[in-house]
């Protein structure tokens, strides 16, 4: 009878999912950190560090299972740096923040205070082991001639940089462009304005962040310049494509410092302090200033420095305290109603 | 397809039952076309990318440590999602078909909210309230119980957003069908349990079919919803559709379009069972999506 | 029979409560208290400043470009569904179990696997975005491109509601239409074109509800360039990344609120079409 053979044909398809339940969580236990390591931490990041903190990541877990014969496990979590910073003040367990710019660190102690307000102070430079700066990068050959920032501004330009709201690395973009703008205009801050307004009247495009921005550009096709960090840009044109891409690099820049830092609240509660500052001290060792080399960020060290200055052209950086720090700018450029927004008031988009 | 029989018509006669040879190829060719270029194309991209660099890629990229934990979050959440839904949307049916009672078509549409809303704002509300500035959070946080950028934030998040599938399946088709049925049996002597396996359930078999594969469908596809409230979190809080975003945002393309072919395969798998287990049976019972 | 004797309220069938208790249960957990949470936090912010964040260009144009290209990609599934859905319905060809197996492919598939691949087709140096290029259209980062990927995610909502109507479509009336010396044209627009029509609708306007709400296939193709190619739930997660949780939650729940306008329309049109279908 159908009734019966669909009874016993249900309670068997009950059983096979239960089985395969179990089966599931049990593969999901085996594999989850509570059996394996003693430790954890995680490490909230932006984008572009994916690679580095991969590296250091190991490397710090083999010198700490060295050191105190505990096993460490670091997870790692990357997005946009605004984004992290939502998310850690919303409940995102993440024991260090390694963010693109002080101010989405000050954000979290001021929405959710889990750090203490001086905590850029806790490390050495500016809480940032590595540094880094604004480049162009270009197609090979330069077809397009550009060769610094009025390049960006020319008509006929195709420029890829992201949206300053959503991005860490856009703010610095947008603040190098600015500070260039400042002292070729004599500090005339409406020609600024409309200089900044013909670079992103040029922009077809505003990724949601940095390395959006690096694909839209590099494997999209889309744009004659992308303004980068010096570090994507070091990586797109070595490693990802050496035949296809090379670097510009402008005649003033900026010197961009993406912090680190502890988060107080969040370390206490599980215990984790200790490793967590080791973990950060690990990035000013010269281990972990060399892996910072490797991959493309300017080591705080002057002897891995000098080591790497194949790929470290010098130029003139300012520093965003010319600009009265990240809170100033902040509130002057890029909240709402700020010169970001009155630049994109009045643009009409190209195509 | 009832035609017309030959021998009913006068000889000699030709009847425009259908369209013209011509009309009929030309629909059949853009239709086709269509087709191909909106749903074939996208796939074979798909396929293409990932093989681009030869099988041995492919298969490295497939084993990974942090893509095999992303393939362990999806299934886990499918594997707990779907039932829960099956469950809900039976009993809602059954409450809403077979009874009468007021403010029935507000729970209708207050059971498709999930379909119609933007996942995005599925993943927001669960942050809004489990996460520290919300309602929840600071007692969630006093407690160290972690729901939001974490694995029950991924769970309840696809809960929300595939809710409604197993329901408006079976509510139409259930309608259609009446009380009849049931009510005899239960004047038969059968207990409710019996009644529902026995009676309702053959004659549902394939809107709730088609609902539990549209339900996994999406458990196993849903991205908006699961990224605002992931937290990304390698190889702890990655789906695998978010597991594809990170691998094509570093780089690896090979390796993010194979994810995605496993998807699509995934995806393929699910049709494919279904259209044998349709194919089986008698004609589609026209069960509104 | 007897049943129908019986008065409405009283119920033969049991597990109503358990039923409706579950129902209530589980759809207050997961949907109604985090929907109010949302609802009663954009209400926090007070009229004038859910007047300033609703009226605001940045939001309008979101709304614009979400609502406007939803409608146009819901016009043409309409359009093509239904031709899609007549094929398969009344045709036989090669391939046509395929591709109706093959239909469903975009419920089936994640939204994020969709967006790859089509901005993949569709970048200027993809298969198809190359060809385009040639003839000066471009499709990646532009409306083009969110047109696009709403069309595939709607793709089966139409077919899947019209291919049923035609298969139980009475094919008697046809005929005998045809015996009463009817053109072709004339019978399909006055015979089988009336009943389909509230499919059609119900299918078009589904589409309409999943496309202004679509995030994942959207975001790879996408422009993102506010005032221009920016949808709605890219503009609501770049609030939230702003702190800005009270202009988040007025946009979304303006979302919501459309979105259970057009729900209502939806319900109402498939009433309707029951009605049609007798059942």
């Amino acid at each position: 009878m159908a009734g019966v053979s669909t009874r016993t044909r249900d309670s068997g398809m009950c059983q096979h999912l239960g089985v395969a339940l179990a089966t599931l969580l049990l593969w999901q236990l085996q594999a989850s950190p509570l059996l394996c390591a003693e430790t954890t931490l995680l490490n909230a990041s932006y984008e572009p560090t994916r690679r580095f903190y991969s590296a250091v990541n190991k490397a710090f877990a083999a010198q700490w299972q060295h050191q105190s014969g505990q096993s460490i496990l670091i997870y790692q979590s990357h997005a946009g740096s605004g984004a992290q910073a939502r998310a850690v003040s919303f409940g995102l367990e993440a024991d260090v923040v390694t963010l693109a710019l002080a101010y989405d660190i000050d954000a979290i102690v001021e929405r959710a205070g889990l750090l203490a307000p001086d905590w850029q102070k806790r490390l050495p430079d500016n809480s940032a082991p590595y540094a880094s700066t604004i480049v162009f990068l270009v197609r090979k050959g330069n077809p397009k001639q550009i060769r610094d920032w009025p390049d960006l501004a020319r008509q006929g330009v195709t420029v890829v940089t992201p949206n300053p709201k959503t991005s860490g690395g856009a703010r610095w973009n947008f603040m190098a462009a600015w500070g260039y703008a400042m002292r070729s205009y004599g500090n005339d801050e409406s020609k600024a304005r409309d200089f900044l307004g013909r670079i992103y009247g040029n922009a077809p495009v505003l990724d949601t962040g940095a390395r959006g921005a690096t694909i839209t550009f590099t494997r999209r096709g889309i744009g004659d310049v992308l303004i980068a960090w010096e570090n994507e840009a070091l990586l797109a044109a070595r490693e990802i494509g050496p035949d296809e891409f090379e670097i510009v690099v402008p005649s003033l820049s900026i010197l961009a410092e993406p912090p680190v830092a502890v988060v107080d609240k969040v370390v206490d509660r599980r215990g984790t302090r200790q490793a967590a500052e080791a973990y950060l001290g690990f990035l000013y060792s010269p281990e972990g200033q060399k892996l910072a080399a490797q991959n493309y960020y300017r080591p705080r060290s002057k002897e891995v420095l000098e080591q790497h200055l194949d790929r470290f052209t010098q130029v003139e950086l300012m520093d965003i305290a010319a600009f009265g720090g990240w809170k100033q700018v902040q509130k002057v450029h890029f909240a709402d109603g700020g010169t970001f927004d009155r630049i994109y008031g009045s643009q009409s988009p190209t195509k | 397809m009832a035609r017309l029989k030959a021998s009913s018509v006068a000889a000699g006669q030709t009847l425009p039952l259908s369209e013209s040879r011509g009309v009929r190829a030309a629909l059949i060719t853009i239709a086709v076309v269509f087709f191909v270029f909106f749903l074939l194309l996208p796939l074979i991209v798909v396929f293409a990318e990932a093989l681009r660099q030869g099988f041995h890629a492919y298969w490295a990229g497939l084993r990974d440590p942090e893509t095999l934990a992303a393939i362990r979050l999806t299934l886990l959440t499918a594997i707990l999602v779907v039932p829960i839904n099956t469950v809900f949307g039976i009993a809602a049916a059954w409450a809403i078909t077979k009874f009468t009672f007021a403010g029935k078509n507000l729970l209708i549409t207050l059971i498709d909210v999930p379909f119609s809303v933007s996942p995005v704002i599925g993943g927001m509300v669960f942050v809004l309230l489990f996460g520290l500035p919300g309602v929840l959070g600071p007692w969630l946080a006093a407690h160290d119980i972690k729901i939001v950028f974490a694995v029950p934030g991924v769970i309840i998040a696809t809960l929300f957003v595939t809710l409604p599938f197993v329901a408006r399946e079976l509510i139409p088709l259930m309608q259609k069908q009446g009380t009849d049925q049931e009510e005899a049996a239960i004047m038969l002597g059968a207990n409710g349990l019996q009644t529902f396996l026995r009676i309702t359930l053959p004659n549902i078999k394939w809107g709730l079919l088609y609902g539990v594969l549209l339900c996994n469908g999406r458990a196993i596809g849903e991205f908006g919803a699961v990224a605002v409230v992931s937290g990304h979190i390698m190889g702890l809080t990655n789906t695998m559709p978010l597991h594809v975003e990170v691998l094509y945002n570093d780089f690896n393309f090979v390796a993010a379009f194979a994810v995605a072919s496993l998807l699509v395969m995934m995806a393929f798998a699910t049709l494919v069972l279904k259209a044998v287990l349709e194919s089986r049976a008698a004609p589609r019972s026209a069960g509104l999506p | 029979m007897i049943a129908s004797a019986q008065p409405r309220s009283w119920t033969l069938l049991p597990g109503f409560g358990l039923a409706l208790g579950i129902t209530l249960t589980y759809l207050g957990l997961i949907v109604l208290i985090p929907l109010s949470v949302l609802l009663v936090k954009a209400g926090d912010a007070g009229p004038p400043k859910i007047w300033a964040e609703l009226s605001s260009p940045r939001v309008l144009a979101a709304f614009r470009l979400s609502f406007g290209m939803a409608f146009l990609a819901a016009v043409c599934n309409a359009l093509f569904g239904f031709m899609l859905a007549w094929v398969l319905a009344r045709y036989r060809f090669a391939g046509r179990r395929l591709m109706d197996a093959m239909i469903d492919l975009p419920f089936a598939l994640p939204t994020a696997v969709a967006g790859i691949s089509l901005a993949q087709l569709y970048a200027t140096n993809g298969w198809l975005g190359s060809v385009l290029a040639q003839a000066g259209i471009t499709v990646a980062f532009t409306p083009l491109g969110v047109l696009i990927a709403l069309i595939f995610v709607g793709l089966p909502f139409v077919v899947r509601t019209v291919q049923p109507v035609l298969e139980e479509l009475d094919r008697e009336m046809e005929e005998a239409a045809v015996l009463l010396g009817a053109a072709r044209w004339d019978i399909i627009r006055r015979v089988v074109i009336p009943p389909l029509i509230p499919a059609v609708m119900t299918g078009a306007t589904l589409a309409f509800a999943r496309a202004i709400g679509e995030y994942g296939s959207v975001i790879f193709i996408a422009g993102n360039m506010p005032g221009y190619s920016e949808i709605v739930p890219l503009l609501i997660v770049i609030k939230l990344e702003q702190y800005d949780y009270l202009g988040a939650a007025v946009i979304a729940s303006g979302m919501l609120i459309a979105s259970f306008i057009l729900l209502l329309a939806i319900n109402s049109l498939q009433a309707r079409m029951r009605r049609w279908q007798g059942g």
